[in-house]
């Protein structure tokens, strides 16, 4: 077949637009690889403290990146643990409960919500501290959990929309079968439903991790700091990931911290990437384990 | 029905009720916070005016037309690439050049913003400082650049999700007829999945005014009007975490709000155009 010349060029603009973008993603990860690489250490992460001392709490450890990696993971779990209930529990509603014209106006809520930007959210965590700290108790300040609620309110959108959604793809073979052998609803849900969606929700709470663990905005307004050791209780502040590269970036005051900035944005992106892998593995693997042969 | 299936109904319409409660619960917020703003008459001079609190002046207006000026030259930037990748994923290449890409995309999802803006102020801004041979190199310019890069995949994923959606049927009828590929996606993808198209970009739009790491890291953060692309910026999310730290009773504290239901409502004001014409295309 012989070629015209607007096949040409758009053949040409596509090949230049996937090179533009490939690129310019591998120049900015090569960049931090690059930059970096020598930083990654164990020294890095747990400074002159013995790595086993650290992970058992028994010693603090100071100018490494472990209070801050813990920080995180304690957000994470703190937030998803809010999060999972509430966004389950919607989710199964707006699929299996909800009649079209109730499902329409709260598909429409959560839409608006997970275009909320985050900072806002963050704000409305902020002045709830506010509001608790004026009518309940003076002793309440941005703490761990209030981050971990505002990210909370971040993440909950994307459950209900990945429960929902997975729910609503089942096949009506699958959907029916339990119900015409005399199972009840709820029976139906939990022992059927769910367990044949469980790869889409699983690898979509993944996902939601993911977006917590990044996640700068809303912990900056509700009571992340630069340094605060390993968190002591869930109403102190804490230190986290993604606000050290940050804080690092703009308040930088020599090569060496300069250098564990490289190293903390190494590891967020490790993590983040490691969590968006986990999570096609476990939507591979769990849809082989749960496939119905009809 | 037996009580347990009764109770279970109740808990998980409870919860969406809680979950839609929150959604307005975040407005509420910002409109009650801003209230002192609203009820001593300041709200126009806050939305118009120019920011200088030493001078008494709290206007947002400068933190408005920055937020503008740096979500729509993102998208000038942006779009062409995004649009160029997702006929790249769809007609050039749909084999495994295209699913690599695709996956590719994907990944870049998985970034951290505040990675892009570490990598912005050690690699963007020294090398537009250098080009532009003035200034710090923290401008609107740098900043538009790194935020393309953050909302191509929204419009990238969402482009090649509405090609994909045109009737393969469609498709042979072009080749049955001896198109080529240029007249194809002239006269058939572009009429048919231009709602699409508008959806991805609308909802890039909104990323790129809900971003706040990027601006707040390589824009500058200057208040002044900007004139052109090479001036420092502040954005309105920007501005909310720099003033995050002042005093609560202070009517600086109290703009943050204002700044914050702009945010709401723009965003909102977005998702339901998106869904307007995510509409259109079946």
């Amino acid at each position: 077949m012989e070629k015209n010349v607007w096949d040409m060029l758009l053949g040409f603009f596509a090949w230049c637009c996937a090179i533009l973008l490939a690129g310019s993603m591998i120049l900015i990860i090569g960049f931090l690889i690059v930059k970096g690489y020598e930083a990654i250490s164990l020294e890095l992460i747990f400074a002159n403290t013995s790595p086993l001392e650290a992970l058992l709490f028994k010693q603090q450890v100071f100018g490494g990146l472990f209070p801050a990696m813990v920080g995180t993971f304690f957000l994470v779990l703190l937030s998803i643990g809010f999060a999972l209930p509430l966004g389950l529990a919607s989710g199964i509603f707006l699929a299996e409960y909800a009649p079209d014209s109730i499902k329409k106006i709260f598909s429409l809520c959560f839409d608006i919500l997970a275009g909320v930007p985050s900072i806002v959210i963050g704000l409305f965590g902020f002045s709830i501290t506010i509001l608790l700290h004026h009518s309940f108790n003076s002793q309440i300040f941005p703490c761990l959990l209030i981050s971990a609620l505002s990210l909370a309110f971040l993440v909950l959108p994307y459950i209900i929309k990945t429960t929902q959604g997975a729910l609503e793809s089942i096949p009506l073979l699958i959907r029916l079968t339990a119900p015409s052998l005399g199972a009840t609803k709820l029976e139906n849900i939990f022992l059927v439903l769910l367990p044949t969606s469980i790869s889409d929700i699983t690898s979509g709470i993944v996902l939601a991790i993911g977006r917590c663990a990044e996640d700068t905005a809303v912990i900056m307004l509700t009571g992340v700091v630069a340094v605060a050791g390993i968190p002591k209780s869930i109403f102190s502040g804490f230190e986290a990931l993604p606000f050290y590269v940050y804080y690092i970036a703009s308040e930088y005051s020599d090569q060496s911290e300069l250098m564990k900035g490289y190293g903390a944005a190494m590891i967020l992106l490790l993590i983040c990437a490691g969590l968006f892998g986990i999570s096609h593995w476990v939507k591979k693997w769990l849809t082989e384990k749960t496939r119905f042969s009809y | 029905m037996q009580p347990r299936e009764h109770i279970a109904g109740i808990i998980f319409w409870g919860a969406t009720v809680l979950s839609a409660g929150v959604t307005l619960a975040v407005l509420g917020f910002m409109v009650i916070l801003s209230l002192p703003i609203i009820k001593n008459d300041m709200i126009l001079e806050v939305l118009m005016g120019p920011w200088s609190p030493d001078h008494g002046l709290f206007g947002i207006l400068p933190m408005i037309v920055g937020t503008l000026c740096i979500a729509l030259l993102s998208l000038v930037v942006s779009f062409p690439v995004s649009l160029g990748c997702s006929i790249f994923i769809e007609i050039i290449r749909p084999d495994k050049f295209g699913r690599f890409l695709k996956k590719f995309v994907r990944l870049m999802t998985a970034v951290p913003t505040v990675i892009y803006g570490f990598v912005g102020v050690f690699l963007l801004v020294p090398q537009v400082r250098e080009f532009v041979s003035h200034g710090s190199g923290m401008c609107i310019l740098s900043a538009s650049l790194m935020l393309g890069l953050v909302i191509s995949p929204t419009m990238i994923l969402f482009f090649s999700q509405s090609f994909a959606r045109v009737p393969k049927t469609y498709l042979n009828a072009v080749d049955a007829l001896g198109g080529n590929q240029f007249q194809k996606l002239i006269y058939l993808l572009f009429p048919q999945a231009w709602p699409g198209i508008l959806t991805g970009i609308i909802l890039a739009f909104g990323r790129a005014m809900g971003d706040t790491l990027i601006a707040l890291m390589i824009s500058g953060n200057s208040v002044m009007l900007t004139t052109s692309p090479l001036d420092s910026a502040r954005t309105l999310t920007a501005h909310i975490a720099m003033i995050i730290a002042a005093d609560f009773d202070s009517i600086e504290f109290k703009t943050i709000f204002v700044c914050g239901g702009i945010l709401y409502l723009m965003t909102s004001f977005g998702i339901l155009l998106a869904r307007f014409s995510a509409g259109k295309q079946n």
